[in-house]
């Protein structure tokens, strides 16, 4: 069992990969504790499509894909709003409009750039392993980010998201912490695209926080939770996919979804 | 620790307001004032635009026309509260009485600090108030509506706010419960703030606000409740139906 555990470590790039694991593992399950609630399900699917100009635009002009899709998911994130708002268009909608168009922009920028030799699937389903040291870095920050921001807001958030006329009338800050929302989960998203890629990364934004959710009562408790079972849906899910020869993005996909089947499966009430 | 009586001492002005949604006309020239102590019910059909009138009151939607002034009111600093209708509110969102309370001090916190002892000590004051300090683990989901509209009065309590506005605050509400709201509300008129209730629903419980405005995308008539519930009002706000809702409360 120790073996099991340590043998990997041996690695220099299973040990980034731990790293990656874990920061992705808290990081998305916490500000999706907000995507489940806040139905923004959609949307965080939408803003992980959306950076793939910003990643490819990233390996054509040689910067860290992971830093070129920042300003890319933070410009999509508040394009949504301005969009809906000034179209008077659903949210739904607007992001529908932007996600398609972004991806296409994306592939599109992918099509006619076959000198940069990047392999779609690996955009798609996240290629752990091969994570840098700046990738850790650009993840490490990313974090310090988010949860200085998430520490700050924390009162007007729960506010908001509880309450959205409530708080809009108390003051304009409501309004200003959608938008911050919005922007630090287009950044935890480019963290999660390095581990479970483009697609995959739905999984761990909103399994985690969906089984928190079944789990416990107050909202905190389920951001607790949540980044409790990432963790430990990410970290195992790498084991499995170094010892079972398996692609790490659909593991930690798999292994969240199994405590989500077991814990809905022995809950003994709906939740409230 | 009760705040000590009249120290809220708003007032509130409404001028020739008018206001559009969609290209047609919501509310037409609405003009009332409202002092400071008063319990004003907003009564009028579906569709009648009360909910529109607070959220132009709020800042929420913008005036065509006319003026809405709030006299001895700092919004930034959470003098004027608001709660909406229960469509409006994310219930899946699971916060607990005293997570909402606490809410309510969301402009005196900032942005990084954190609750402290005195903090918390108004929150358990005001969940008192409102008869509600038992369930102060519950969430929201679990209260009966009364209590769902209790807490967020509690809220407003907290949040220390002169003007109060409850949009359709009796909607799934038992009769019971509607008393039990009208008593506290009543507390916080005489503390001297201003509190308007929109609701669509006539019960024996109109005759309990000090002022009523009788609101069907105009001001129909505006004063006591023995002076504005006529028939003539009441079908101009109700058509026959209204006329008939005056003889029964007569009776």
């Amino acid at each position: 069992m120790i073996d099991f555990v340590l043998a990997p470590l041996e690695y220099g790039f299973m040990v980034r990969a731990l790293i990656g694991s874990v920061l992705v593992g808290v990081m998305c399950p916490l500000l999706g504790a907000y995507v489940v609630t806040r139905n923004l399900a959609f949307m965080g699917d939408a803003l992980a499509h959306a950076v793939l100009p910003g990643m490819v635009l990233g390996f054509i002009v040689g910067i860290n894909p992971a830093i070129a899709a920042v300003p890319t998911g933070v410009s999509v994130a508040v394009l949504v709003r301005i969009v809906s708002r000034r179209a008077g268009l659903s949210a739904d909608t607007s992001i529908g409009i932007l996600f398609a168009a972004m991806f296409a922009l994306g592939l599109v920028m992918l099509a006619t750039s076959p000198t940069i030799g990047v392999d779609m699937e690996d955009l798609l389903l996240g290629q752990i392993l091969a994570i840098s040291p700046t990738d850790i870095y650009v993840s490490l920050g990313i974090t310090i980010v988010v949860i200085l921001g998430l520490f700050a807001l924390h009162h007007w958030l729960l506010f908001a998201s509880f309450d959205p006329v409530g708080s809009q009338v108390v003051g304009a800050r409501a309004n200003f912490v959608d938008y911050v929302l919005l922007v630090m989960l287009a950044l935890v998203i480019v963290i999660g695209i390095q581990a479970a890629g483009i697609v995959l990364v739905m999984a761990m934004l909103v399994t985690p926080a969906a089984t928190a959710y079944v789990l416990v009562r107050r909202f905190v408790s389920m951001m607790m939770a949540a980044a409790a079972i990432g963790t430990a849906a990410a970290v195992t899910g790498l084991y499995i996919s170094y010892h079972f020869n398996l692609p790490a993005g659909p593991a930690m996909t798999l292994v969240a979804s199994g405590i989500f089947v077991l814990v809905v499966s022995f809950r003994r009430k709906a939740p409230a | 620790m009760n705040p000590a009586p009249n120290v809220h001492a708003a007032s509130m002005s409404l001028q020739d307001v008018t206001v559009e949604l969609d290209g047609h006309m919501a509310l037409s020239n609405v003009t009332f004032d409202v002092h400071a102590g008063t319990l004003m019910g907003v009564v009028g059909p579906n569709g009648a635009g009360k909910s529109t009138l607070f959220n132009a009151i709020a800042g929420l939607l913008p005036v065509r026309r006319g003026k809405v002034t709030l006299h001895r009111v700092d919004r930034r600093s959470g003098a004027l509260a608001y709660v909406p209708q229960q469509e409006s509110v994310n219930w899946r969102f699971p916060v607990t009485v005293m997570d909402v309370a606490m809410m309510g001090l969301c402009c005196k916190l900032g942005w990084c600090r954190r609750p402290g002892k005195k903090d918390r000590d108004l929150v358990d004051e005001c969940l008192c108030r409102v008869g509600l300090w038992d369930h102060r683990s519950a969430l929201m989901t679990e209260l009966s509506g009364g209590q769902k509209q209790r807490v967020f009065v509690a809220r407003a309590l907290t949040q220390e706010a002169s003007v109060l506005l409850l949009d359709e605050a009796f909607s799934g509400v038992d009769v019971g419960a509607q008393e039990g709201l009208i008593e506290v509300l009543q507390t916080m008129k005489n503390e001297g703030r201003i509190v308007l209730l929109a609701t669509h629903d006539l019960t024996n419980l109109a005759g309990r606000f000090d002022q009523v405005l009788c609101l069907n995308r105009q001001v129909c008539a505006c004063g006591p409740p023995d002076q504005v519930f006529t028939p003539e009002v009441m079908e101009k706000l109700y058509g026959a139906h209204g006329v008939r809702l005056t003889r029964d409360g007569e009776r």
